[in-house]
């Protein structure tokens, strides 16, 4: 309870807890926010969890995530809960859930993929092959993209 | 994929076929074989239509003999129809339009993936002659014909695989149809830059089959049942030196075959620039030519299996 201690709460918004050590970096980089959007938020990295052992924890206030967002937290930090914060309270928590099919959300990391060509219509589409670590197989060209593709793509 | 028989089924990897629908597919090709000098009624009405937005005489020919053998239409995308397509039209626009017409695509495409797009935009049977780095499954069928032919059996041989294991399509659709078989050992031969994707191995891991990775043809040639061969394109190494150094050590010569087994197949999907010198093609080991010559009755019979009543 003394990480309570470190960030104040929340009013209102979102907190991601559980993210295995060193990630709050990352889920921050997909979910697209820089810091400079104006909302407070805080990061807090490499505190004490009985489940994880260490972990990393988000808070960011006025903003409630929307559940797309939750399922591309799951992409790097699988392990993370997602708390809705209104008006200090808890409304809604949830642990994120990495699908067996991923559609849309990540690109495939082979260039000459159908899924990368411009003119066409047809929508990335993952299996999940490995989830710890992170491995998706594309089901149209079968070609591997990893944690550190999808990193790549939302970094900017 | 649990549908069996081939009924309308797209035709999009290897991996979809088991051993039993191979064997289906063989004892009809073996049938086919009469009829490849005249003419049948099978897919007569029927039009085929053959997308080949990446140029392929061999595998498109090949189609087209079958198509016509077989009594149907064949309805040919033209060069200057593929390069207008390269420029504006979508593939999905162009498989569409294809779909309103043809009573099944052949479709043959750079893009990886893009034949199961096809097959995902057309309400016809979609086969892939060619995706890509890695899926050209009527190549392996060809291939794994011509050894069930030849030999009798798949079961129980020796196969050494050469080339281009990363990147050629002919040698990864080979070495996925081939794997079905219980084979005695599977020597993969190619420069350490040039070995199998690791997405291909997992394929192989789950199936539970053992393979060698080795880079000297000269280690097991002697022990090979059949040596599938396949060419090693310069375009392929970063640095053209590496390319001039290991070219000489994956050529097929008479020197190479000094003591390899009584029937050693030699294969190769073709065409071949000079992974196997000309010298070897009077030897009893050369059955790429006649691999070549099975291309038209199993494309025949796959698409007698497909479309016919
Ligand atoms: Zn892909």
């Amino acid at each position: 309870m003394k990480r309570e201690l470190i960030v104040r709460k929340i009013e209102h918004g979102t907190v991601i807890d559980h993210i295995p050590a060193g990630n709050a970096l990352n889920v921050l980089r997909i979910l697209g926010i820089r810091g400079n959007e104006g909302f407070r938020v805080a990061v807090v990295m490499n505190v004490e969890s009985r489940k994880l052992g260490r972990k990393d924890i988000v808070k960011i206030e006025g903003r409630e995530l929307a559940s797309e967002e939750v399922s591309i937290i799951a992409l790097i930090a699988p392990t993370a809960t997602i708390n809705i914060i209104r008006n200090y309270e808890v409304v809604y928590k949830e642990r994120v859930k990495l699908p067996d099919i991923i559609e849309g959300i990540v690109r495939c990391s082979n260039p000459n993929c159908i899924t990368n060509q411009p003119k066409e219509g047809a929508r990335p589409k993952f299996r999940v092959v490995s989830r710890d670590p992170l491995l998706l197989q594309c089901t149209y060209c079968e070609r591997y993209t990893t944690k550190e593709d999808i990193l790549k793509q939302f970094r900017r | 994929m649990s549908r069996i028989g081939f009924k309308n089924r797209d035709v999009l990897t290897i991996l979809d076929f088991s051993r039993e629908d191979l064997e289906l597919l063989f004892r009809e090709a073996k049938k086919m074989e009469m009829y490849s000098k005249s003419a049948l009624d099978i897919l007569r009405g029927k039009v085929v239509a053959l997308a080949f937005f990446e140029p392929s005489t061999r595998t498109m020919f090949s189609f087209q003999t079958a198509i016509q053998r077989l009594g149907g239409t064949a309805l040919i995308l033209s060069d200057v129809q593929r390069t207008s397509i390269a420029k504006g039209e979508s593939l999905g626009d162009t498989i569409r339009m294809l779909d309103s017409y043809s009573n099944a695509i052949i479709i043959r495409h750079k893009i990886e993936g893009a034949a199961t797009y096809a097959a995902e935009v057309a309400e016809v049977p979609v086969i892939n002659a060619g995706d890509g780095t890695h899926r050209h499954p009527t190549q392996a069928m060809v291939d794994l014909y011509t050894i069930w032919r030849e030999r009798g059996n798949i079961h129980g041989l020796t196969v050494g695989v050469l080339g281009d294991l990363k990147y050629g399509r002919a040698a990864t659709s080979f070495i996925l149809g081939i794997m079905k078989y219980r084979l005695r050992r599977l020597y993969l031969i190619s420069p350490p830059e040039l070995r199998l994707k690791s997405e291909i191995k997992e394929i192989l891991d789950k199936y539970g089959v053992q393979t060698t990775e080795v880079s000297n043809i000269e280690d097991v040639v002697n022990e090979l049942d059949v040596l599938y061969v396949t060419r090693i394109q310069r375009e392929r190494f970063p640095d053209p030196a590496e390319y001039e150094r290991v070219r000489g050590s994956y050529r097929i010569t008479l020197k190479t075959l000094e003591n390899v087994k009584e029937d050693l197949m030699i294969m190769h999907p073709l065409p071949r620039v000079d992974e196997i010198l000309p010298e070897v093609d009077g030897t009893k080991y050369a059955y790429y030519f006649k691999q070549a010559r099975y291309g038209v009755p199993v494309r025949m019979a796959l698409l007698k299996l497909v479309l016919g009543d």
